[in-house]
C-alpha cells in the first residue's frame, strides 16, 4: 500500500511530468490562459492516461512479450492511444453531452500530447505491475491537471502585469514557467 | 530562371530563421528542454530527429498520393514511428552510454509535433525534392537551437562544452541550469532575445 502512494506522490509531484520531465509542455503552453479551460484540459488528460495505462499494460504484457514484438512498441502504442482517444470521445459523446462540451475541444489536441505515451513508455521502462500502471497513471494525470491550473492562475494575473514587449507572449510563460520548475524543486528528495 | 531558384533555396532557409520550428513555431519544446543540459545530448537528439523528420518527409511526400484523406494522420504516425523505431535501436546498438542518457525522449520523437506538423503542412501537398529541402531547413533550424542552449547551459551549469573544460577553477557552476528549471529560463531568454532581433529588424 505504502508503495502505491509512494508512486501516486512521486508522479504527481516529485517527477511532476510537465515541470520535470517536460512532457506535455504543448498544451502547457496553449492551454493555460483560463483556469476554467485548464482545469477541463487537466480532466481529460486525467482521464486519457488512466485508461491509456490501462489498455497499454494489457496489450504489452498480454500480446507483446508473449509474441517477442517488443520492437513494435512505439507503433503499437502510438496507434492504441490514437484510436483509444476517438473511442473516448465518442463514448463521452453518447453518455454524457456536458460533459462532452466541456472536454469536446480537449480531447482531439490529447492524441500527440507527449505526455500520454511518455507515461506509456515510462511504465513499461519501470517494469510496473497491472495495480501501480494505473495510480501511475492517475497521478499523473493528477500532477499534469495541478501545474497547468497553477500556471493558469498566474497568467490570469500576469495580463495586469506590464511585461517588457520582447518577453510577452512565449517569452514570459517561459520564465514562469522555470519559477514554477524551481518551486517543485523543493518536493524533490521526498521519495 | 534566378525566381526559381531563389523560391527553392528559400523553402530550406525559412527552417532556420523566419519559421524556426522551436523559436518561432514553439513546436517540439519537449526534446528542446528536456535533453539540452549538454551540448552532446542536444546534439544526438537533433540527429535523431533529424533522420525522422527527412525520412519520414521523403517517403510521406512520394506516396502523397496513395494515402487516402480520411487516415492520412494514422498513416503519418505509423511511418514515423517506424523509423522512430530504427533511430531507437540504431542508437541502443552503437552508442549505448547515449541511447541511456536520452532515455524515453527518442521514442518520444513519435509525437514531436514537428514532424507531424511539417509532413500536414508540407509534405502531403509537395514533391519529394522540395519536402526534403524543407525538413532539411527545418532540421538545421532545430538542431541550432538545441545546440546554442545545449552549450549555454553546458557552460553554466558545468563549466564546459562538449565535455571539455572551459572555465577555470574560479568558476562556480550553477547547478540549476542543468536541472529542469534552467531549461525554462534559457529558452524564455533566447525566445526574447529573437523578438529583439527580429523587431530590428522590422524597423
Amino acid at each position: 500500500m505504502m508503495e502505491l502512494i509512494l508512486i501516486f506522490i512521486s508522479a504527481a509531484v516529485v517527477n511532476n511530468f510537465v515541470l520535470s520531465y517536460f512532457l506535455g509542455i504543448c498544451p502547457f503552453v496553449g492551454v493555460s490562459k483560463r483556469i476554467s479551460s485548464a482545469v477541463s484540459m487537466g480532466m481529460a488528460v486525467t482521464f486519457v492516461m488512466t485508461i491509456t495505462a490501462v489498455v497499454t499494460w494489457l496489450i504489452y504484457h498480454l500480446i507483446l512479450v508473449p509474441f517477442k514484438l517488443e520492437i513494435l512498441e512505439y507503433v503499437t502504442f502510438i496507434l492504441v492511444i490514437a484510436s483509444l482517444v476517438q473511442l473516448v470521445e465518442m463514448f463521452i459523446q453518447k453518455i454524457s453531452q456536458p460533459l462532452y462540451e466541456v472536454l469536446g475541444i480537449y480531447l482531439p489536441l490529447i492524441t500527440t500530447n507527449c505526455a500520454i505515451l511518455g507515461l506509456a513508455l515510462f511504465a513499461v521502462l519501470r517494469e510496473y505491475t497491472f495495480i501501480e500502471s494505473i495510480i501511475f497513471g492517475v497521478g499523473a494525470g493528477a500532477g499534469f491537471t495541478l501545474a497547468l491550473v497553477i500556471m493558469a492562475g498566474i497568467r490570469e494575473e500576469l495580463e495586469l502585469a506590464e511585461v517588457p514587449g520582447i518577453f510577452q507572449g512565449a517569452g514570459i510563460t517561459m520564465i514562469v514557467a522555470g519559477c514554477l520548475a524551481l518551486a517543485f524543486m523543493g518536493f524533490a528528495g521526498i521519495s | 530562371m534566378p525566381k526559381r531558384v531563389n523560391k527553392l533555396s528559400y523553402e530550406f532557409l525559412k527552417g532556420i530563421w523566419d519559421e524556426n520550428p522551436v523559436l518561432i513555431s514553439l513546436l517540439g519544446l519537449c526534446p528542446t528542454l528536456a535533453v539540452t543540459n549538454s551540448a552532446i545530448n542536444g546534439l544526438a537528439i537533433s540527429l535523431a530527429t533529424g533522420f525522422v523528420l527527412i525520412c519520414s518527409s521523403l517517403l510521406i511526400s512520394s506516396v502523397r498520393k496513395l494515402i487516402p484523406k480520411q487516415v492520412r494522420i494514422a498513416c503519418y504516425i505509423v511511418i514515423i514511428a517506424t523509423f522512430v523505431t530504427i533511430a531507437d535501436r540504431y542508437l541502443a546498438a552503437f552508442h549505448p552510454s547515449i541511447s541511456k542518457d536520452l532515455g524515453p525522449y527518442v521514442p518520444l520523437i513519435v509525437v514531436n509535433c514537428v514532424i507531424l506538423g511539417r509532413q500536414e503542412a508540407f509534405s502531403a501537398k509537395n514533391n519529394p525534392w522540395r519536402s526534403t529541402l524543407d525538413s532539411s531547413g527545418m532540421f538545421v533550424g532545430f538542431l541550432l537551437v538545441l545546440l546554442v542552449l545545449g552549450s549555454i547551459r553546458e557552460i553554466l551549469g558545468s563549466g564546459s562544452v562538449f565535455n571539455f573544460q572551459i572555465m577555470g577553477d574560479w568558476f562556480i557552476p550553477w547547478m540549476v541550469m542543468i536541472l529542469p528549471p534552467g531549461a525554462f529560463f534559457t529558452l524564455g531568454i533566447l525566445i526574447a532575445l529573437v523578438n529583439l532581433i527580429n523587431q530590428k529588424r522590422a524597423k
